[in-house]
Parts: C-alpha cells; structure tokens; sequence
C-alpha cells in the first residue's frame, strides 16, 4: 500500500467522523493496549530478528547482572599466564599476559558498559526527542528557528574530536558520566527525524481536532504525538547504543579514556600493546573482547531492524485491525 | 541559485565556527581550576622535566598567553574578545607546548593527509552504498538480496577500527600484502614520481577501508528508498511510456531514491572526518588525528584546541560545498522549504 492512499483514507475518515461519539474509557484503554502492546508484541514473535536481538540482549543484561556475581573477579596471577582457550574449564577463554581469566575479564566489564549505554541512550535519546517535538510543534517561531540553529551546529561539529576534547579536559570515571558526555554529540540527527516526524503527523486530521477542542500544547504533544513517535524513539535508542558502545570502545582501546575499570577496549589496548597482532600464542586475547563487542551491537543491531519492521507493519495494519480485527504479518 | 538560500547557509558555516572557537575558549575555563592555574602545572613541570630554573608569576602569565592566546590578567570579556581576534584576524590558534611550534603549522602540515584517506573513505564508502543499496532493491527478494542484507546488517555491528585491526592482520601481517603503517615507504624519495604516489596509494589502502565502513550502513537505506520508489505510479508509467531502462533507472529511481539519503550525507561528513582520530592512531597514519591522540598524550591543550577548530572548518567546508551542490541537484531545496 502506498502513502498516497493512506492520507485519502485518512481524509475520508476525518469528514466521516464529523457527529463521531467519543469511546468509553475501557475501549479506548483496550485499542490502546491492543495496538501498542500485543500487536507489537505478536509481529515481534514473528519477526526472528527482534525476536534475536532481543534474546542476545537479554544473555548481556543476564550476565551483567548476575554474571558478575557468579564469575569471581579476576586478579592477576590466578592462572597460569598466556593460557590457550578451550583448555581448562577454570578458565575456558584462555589467560592474559598476567594471568587473569579472560572469561571473567569479558564478565566484569560487562555492567560499567551497560550504565554506559543506559546513560548515553537515555541523554541522546531523550534529548532528541525533547528537541524534536517542541521544534516541530513550534514550527516557524523563534524556539524552532534556536533550536534547529544549535541542532545544526552540533550535527557540523565532527563529534570524536569534540568529545576527546571534553574527555581529556574532565577524565570522567564514572561509566554514568562517560556515557553521558558520549550522548551528547549523539542526538542531533535524530532530533531532525522526530522534528520532521511531528511537522508530518501534525497536518494529521486529529491533531487538528485536538487543537480545535482547545487542549493545550503540551497535553497534544503527550497523548497525540508522542505514541506514534514510540518506535522512531524505540529504534533509535537501539541503534545509539550501538554507537556509544563503538565510540566508548573505541577510545579505552586507544587509550583515551582512563584505565580505571576492566573494559572491552581496555583488553584490547593490553592485547594490542602486548603485540597479540603478530603473536598468535597471544590472537585469542584480543579476539574474544571484538567477538563480545559484534555480538552486543549485532544484537542491537538485529533488534533495531526488527522493531523497524514491527512498525511497519503497525502501520500497515491500523487500517486492517480496525476493520476486521486482525493483525497480519506480511514478509 | 536562490539567494535567500546561499546565504542562509554561509551564516550556518559561520555560526559553527564562531560556537567552536567559544566553546574551545570555554573549555580553555572549565579545565579544572583556571586555564592559567591548569597550564602553569603543564608549563612547570615541563621546565623542571629540561631543568631551567624557578619562572617567576609575570614570566609565567606571558608564557600562558603566548601558548593559549589567553591573557589570564585580564577581564573575562577582554580575554575572549582577544583570543578571538588572534585566530580569525592573525590566523593564529596558539603554541604547542610540547613542540614548541605555532600550533597551525604543526595542523596545516598535516591536514593534506587526514583530507587524503577521508575524502577517498566517503566517495568509496557512499559509492558502495549506493550501488549495492540499489542492486540490491532491484533484485528484491533475490538471494542475493538476502545474502548482501545479511552481510550489510553484519557489517554494521563490526566498529570500523575492529575490520581496521582485522585487515592488519590478515593483509598486513599474515600476508605482507600492504604496510602495517606510516604513510609513504621510508625509503622513497618524495617528490612527483610514480614510485612515490604508488607508494602513498599502498599506504592509504586499508585506512580508507576501514573508514568507508562507517558508509555502509547507508546501503540498507538506500534499498529501503529504491524499494518504495520503484512501487510508486510514476514509474509505471514511465516504462509504459517506452522510456529505456537505463534511463528509468538513473533518472527516475536513482534520483529520487538517493535525495531523502541527503542528510545521512551530511551527518556521514562529520563522521568520516572524527574516525580519523582511531583510524589514524592504529595505521599510524600521521594526520591531524594522530597529532590529536598525542596532543592529549603530553596534556598540550592548545594543539588539542586547535585540533578541534581545525577539525570543525575542514567539517564545515564540506557540509557548506555539499549544501551548495545539493541546491542544483534538488530544485525544491533551493526554492526554501524546511521540513526536512
């Protein structure tokens, strides 16, 4: 179906709905739940890769969470040094240069990089979304023109180099903080798409009739605007996690970032610098943290993907579950 | 051209310009403590690390002012106002202190080669997208289709320093194919000679490969348009009407399917230019990004700065030509609107 028949319905559905008795509360609540919740849910079940992604995620927050009560932390020496993986069950991924499991090393690094993500996402995301919607909802005025002016500016500014700069001169520690400072180059382009979202959905017939009835920005924006913009916000956490962990990563591998907390990139700085490159005694050490660090991002990646295609298919089925009640998946 | 346009966008250029340099300022005053109590730790240790001496508080502000292009005796807004005025009217962003050179000697030195892999990682990485996005959509549902989806959504969970690390190892080390780094042979004279471009080609290869991943992921993107675009009525139509293939294909999908890709483009520019940074530091390929990552190494804040600023022009540049360009090829972007 293309969009072009989709705002004709639209119409027809506005001029129809002229004398249109408001649905009881209980109604409402259940094509809301019906719509958000188990229909997503049901093309998510369908969708294998959401349906992967979401798994894979769930092993990492498993293992952030409970792994590292698990898994002793490593100390130097409680192992045998430069052990080969698939050895010893002790120590199944093999040892360092000083002797600590790497197993357990993958393991310890796992919550500090999960704060991370959580804080980076939730600033980016949320940021964006904030941005957004009230630049699209005050499209033309001096707040939209501000505000896409400084979305403008950060989107220019190359986002690494400024970001090194702020970490060199803060030596943030704390994960909270790294991922916050990694964040706040990361919300610009998305905060373009959300806007553009909001100017598209606000010439829709009901956030003209809302506006009509005289409800106030803000209760439009919360009731009308930010559920269609749910997945947009969904996908893009996703896919700016991804980008927090590649940035974050990227900079304790070369050693940007103080080595205060066991890190992916950390290990690979120590495997790089104890030329794990040319010795292949050595490969394993600096090949498991970039196996650990593809599957979290393909996990997001794959998780994205899916949700992208959920949502299309919501789209696609809004007009199809109102008329015959049923939610059709089409690959 | 449209005016109203043109200048709409050079005042965007100037007005990320003109934030770097404030924001390079501000920071310069958020280090912890004052920028002058910050770089007089620097400047001491320095000079008790090649063992001259005491520095008495006068010598030591002049020192702080000659480095930063900031007089920490004065006013706040004459400060800014000064540090200012140094780098748009003088054209100067301070001295190194661990070189002890003008810091945009030591950048400008060094800009040709960052400019030299990014600009090729771009045209390389969007290129690809590009053609494989639209293969791709043209044989929808093919195996082929899937085979490259799959490789592509692969792909873009590997970080681009990792496939980086990868190709040393396998082209570098395992199979001696390209250097390990640096970026020209140590034993070829430059100058303008095959030997020594070839030489400069080899040593660029894998850098520009590893940076043209991050324009990839445009490919899925650019199948996700051509998909919806050959649906649409008009090309229908097209065909029915005889058109030729080719032409369809370039004209009619090509260009419609490319342009909402546009600020993908313009976001991908500034990526490209900050991957620099780690591309640079594991080829070590001297460029601006590897001055960069040993500026903040030996705690030289005025070359980090001046980085920064450099780093923001060479973006600003490039977005500024690609906006210009963009305004022949979409005639609806010149003519004014803002919803996109």
């Amino acid at each position: 179906m293309s969009s072009r028949d989709d705002a004709v319905d639209l119409e027809e559905l506005f001029e129809s709905s002229d004398e249109y008795d408001p649905v009881p509360r209980g109604e409402r609540l259940r094509r809301w739940f019906d719509l958000s919740v188990l229909a997503p849910a049901r093309v998510a079940i369908n969708d294998w890769r959401a349906l992967i992604g979401t798994i894979i995620l769930g092993c990492y927050l498993v293992v952030g969470t409970v792994g590292v009560i698990v898994v002793e932390r490593p100390y130097s020496d409680v192992a045998p040094r430069n052990a080969p993986p698939f050895q010893n069950l002790d120590y199944i991924l093999g040892t360092d240069t000083v002797g600590q499991p790497i197993g357990a090393l993958l393991v310890h690094a796992t919550p500090a990089m999960l704060k991370m993500i959580f804080a980076g996402a939730m600033v980016s995301v949320g940021l964006a979304a904030l941005v957004g919607l009230l630049s699209g909802f005050m499209r033309d005025t001096v707040v939209d023109t501000v505000l896409m002016s400084i979305t403008d500016v950060i989107i220019t500014i190359p986002g690494l180099p400024l970001v090194i700069v702020l970490l060199a001169i803060f030596a943030p520690e704390n994960p909270y903080m790294v991922g916050v400072l990694l964040g706040l180059d990361n919300w610009p382009g998305l905060a373009r798409t959300v806007r553009s979202q909001v100017l598209s959905i606000r010439e829709e017939a009901y956030v003209e009739a809302s506006k009509i009835m005289g409800l106030s920005t803000l209760t439009i924006l919360r009731r009308d605007l930010l559920g269609q913009l749910m997945p947009y916000i969904t996908i893009n956490s996703a896919l700016s996690s991804r980008r927090i962990i590649f940035e974050s990563v990227g900079l304790y591998f070369i050693g940007v970032l103080p080595f205060t907390t066991f890190n992916w990139g950390v290990m690979m700085n120590m495997a790089y610098q104890n030329h794990a490159l040319t010795r292949p005694d050595r490969l394993h050490y600096l090949l498991f943290p970039m196996v650990t660090i593809f599957l979290m991002s393909f996990g997001l990646v794959l998780f994205s993907q899916g949700m992208d295609s959920v949502f299309n298919v919501r789209l696609q089925a809004r007009h199809a579950s109102t008329t015959d009640g049923e939610v059709t998946a089409d690959e | 051209m449209n005016w109203n346009y043109f200048s709409k966008r050079f005042g965007q250029a100037l007005l990320t310009l003109a934030t770097t340099i404030t924001l390079s300022f501000v920071l310069y005053h958020a280090m912890p403590g004052s920028p002058a109590e910050s770089l007089k730790n620097v400047i001491l240790s320095q000079q008790a690390a090649s063992g001259s001496g005491t520095v008495d508080l006068e010598r030591l502000n002049r020192m702080v002012s000659m480095y930063t292009n900031i007089q920490p005796d004065e006013p706040l807004h004459v400060q800014y106002y000064q540090y200012i005025h140094q780098i748009v009217i003088e054209g100067s962003l301070g001295t190194s202190i661990y070189e002890n050179k003008p810091v945009t000697a030591l950048i400008f030195e060094r800009v040709p080669w960052s400019m030299f892999i990014s600009v090729y990682a771009l045209t390389i990485g969007y290129s690809l997208s590009i053609l494989i996005g639209s293969v791709m959509a043209y044989t929808e549902k093919s195996r082929f289709d899937s085979v490259s989806s799959s490789l592509i959504i692969g792909l873009n969970s590997v970080p681009y320093y990792i496939v980086g690390l990868l190709l040393i190892y396998v082209l570098a080390i395992q199979n001696e194919l390209f250097p390990y780094g640096g970026r020209v042979g140590s034993n070829v004279a430059a100058g303008f000679n095959v030997t020594f471009m070839q030489s400069i080609v080899w040593h660029a290869t894998l850098p520009v490969i590893s940076m043209s991943m991050l324009g990839l992921g445009g490919a899925l993107t650019m199948r996700g348009n051509a998909v919806r675009v050959l649906g649409e009525d008009y090309l229908r139509v097209a065909s029915l009407r005889g058109l030729r293939r080719s032409r369809i294909a370039t004209q009619y999908v090509g260009r419609n399917a490319i342009l909402p890709m546009y600020t993908q483009f313009m976001i991908g520019i500034a990526g490209v230019f900050s991957s620099a940074v780690i591309v640079e530091q594991i080829f070590t390929y001297p460029g601006v990004g590897l001055l960069m990552y040993n500026a903040i190494q030996t705690q030289d804040y005025p070359l980090l700065m001046g980085s920064l600023i450099i780093f923001t022009s060479v973006t600003v540049v490039g977005i500024f030509i690609a906006d210009v360009t963009y305004g022949f090829v979409d005639p609806r972007i010149s003519a004014g609107g803002t919803d996109e």
